[in-house]
């Protein structure tokens, strides 16, 4: 397991190149580490754009299943809609809104906890034994 | 000083060519447009090749950003042209939800400089049929153009 702090802009550089190593140690393909690097960066940059800082953990082993799980934490405003901020284009920073929709596409598995004014956690999951 | 952040722009003829050979983050991808632009108004160049060959990723902030520099670069009269795309990246552009916009896109750096001369040499040939035809409206006085 790897943790990596998003404080600035480079650690969204850093998260998704972790991210991508360990996806590649564990067997992934090219294709699925690309999917797996772009997903992290954009919720990496969700965590610096709304919440300022946060943190990103990834970890290959969990619950008897063999793939990648990546969870970002962050103290910032929350979601206030979850099922809005997953339609495209939905953003409230000015940005594509592609993040969250995006991230979820290109993984088996997205889980989103938040509470507005306390936080968000988002989990992305992607299985090598579907 | 070298600024770190900066990406080199190369002029050849009537063109740019700018080869990205590091992973971008976000501040550079913005640095990089304006680069870009300042260096299409100084050389009058028509036309901006930029090859990602070597990106690993293309997420949703720089897929915008090379997007807006096409377009903005489209209003100071030059074409771009990013070339080298990964099969990778392509698809998860594609999965992501992004589209280029009008971006034109070519396998490498030798079919996107066929394909920059080509449109060039296309928008030649309708200024000269353009002045041409204008030449020959004021030559002729009569209506026997059919």
């Amino acid at each position: 397991m790897s943790k990596v702090q998003i404080k600035e802009e480079s650690d969204i550089v850093k998260a998704r190149s972790v991210a991508k190593e360990m996806a590649r140690d564990l067997g992934f393909g090219l294709v699925d580490q690309t999917r797996i690097s772009t997903a992290v960066s954009e919720l990496a940059r969700n965590i610096f754009a709304y919440a300022g800082e946060g943190e990103v953990y990834i970890e290959t082993d969990w619950d008897h299943r063999k793939g990648i799980r990546i969870t970002f934490t962050d103290q910032g405003p929350g979601i206030e809609d979850i099922d809005l901020a997953l339609q495209d284009g939905f953003s409230t920073a000015g940005s594509m809104g592609k993040g969250l929709p995006g991230a979820k596409r290109l993984m088996d598995r997205l889980n989103i906890q938040t509470k507005p004014g306390e936080g968000t956690r988002i989990i992305i999951e992607k299985w090598l034994d579907k | 000083m070298i600024n770190p952040n900066s990406i080199p722009i190369l002029k050849l003829k009537e063109f740019l060519i700018v080869s990205i050979q590091t992973d971008l983050h976000d501040r550079m991808a913005e640095q990089l447009q304006h680069d870009i632009l300042r260096r299409v108004s100084e050389t009058s160049a028509k036309g901006v090749l930029i090859d990602i060959s070597a990106l690993e990723m293309v997420d949703s902030f720089i897929g915008r950003t090379l997007a807006d520099t096409a377009r903005m670069a489209s209003i100071l009269d030059a074409e771009i042209v990013i070339v080298g795309m990964k099969p990778a990246v392509a698809i998860t552009l594609v999965e992501l939800g992004l589209s280029l916009g009008e971006v034109r896109t070519a396998l490498n750096l030798d079919e996107g400089y066929e394909m920059l001369q080509k449109s060039l040499a296309l928008t030649d040939m309708e200024g000269e049929e353009t002045s041409e035809e204008a030449l020959a409206e004021e030559a002729s006085d009569d209506d026997s153009r059919d």
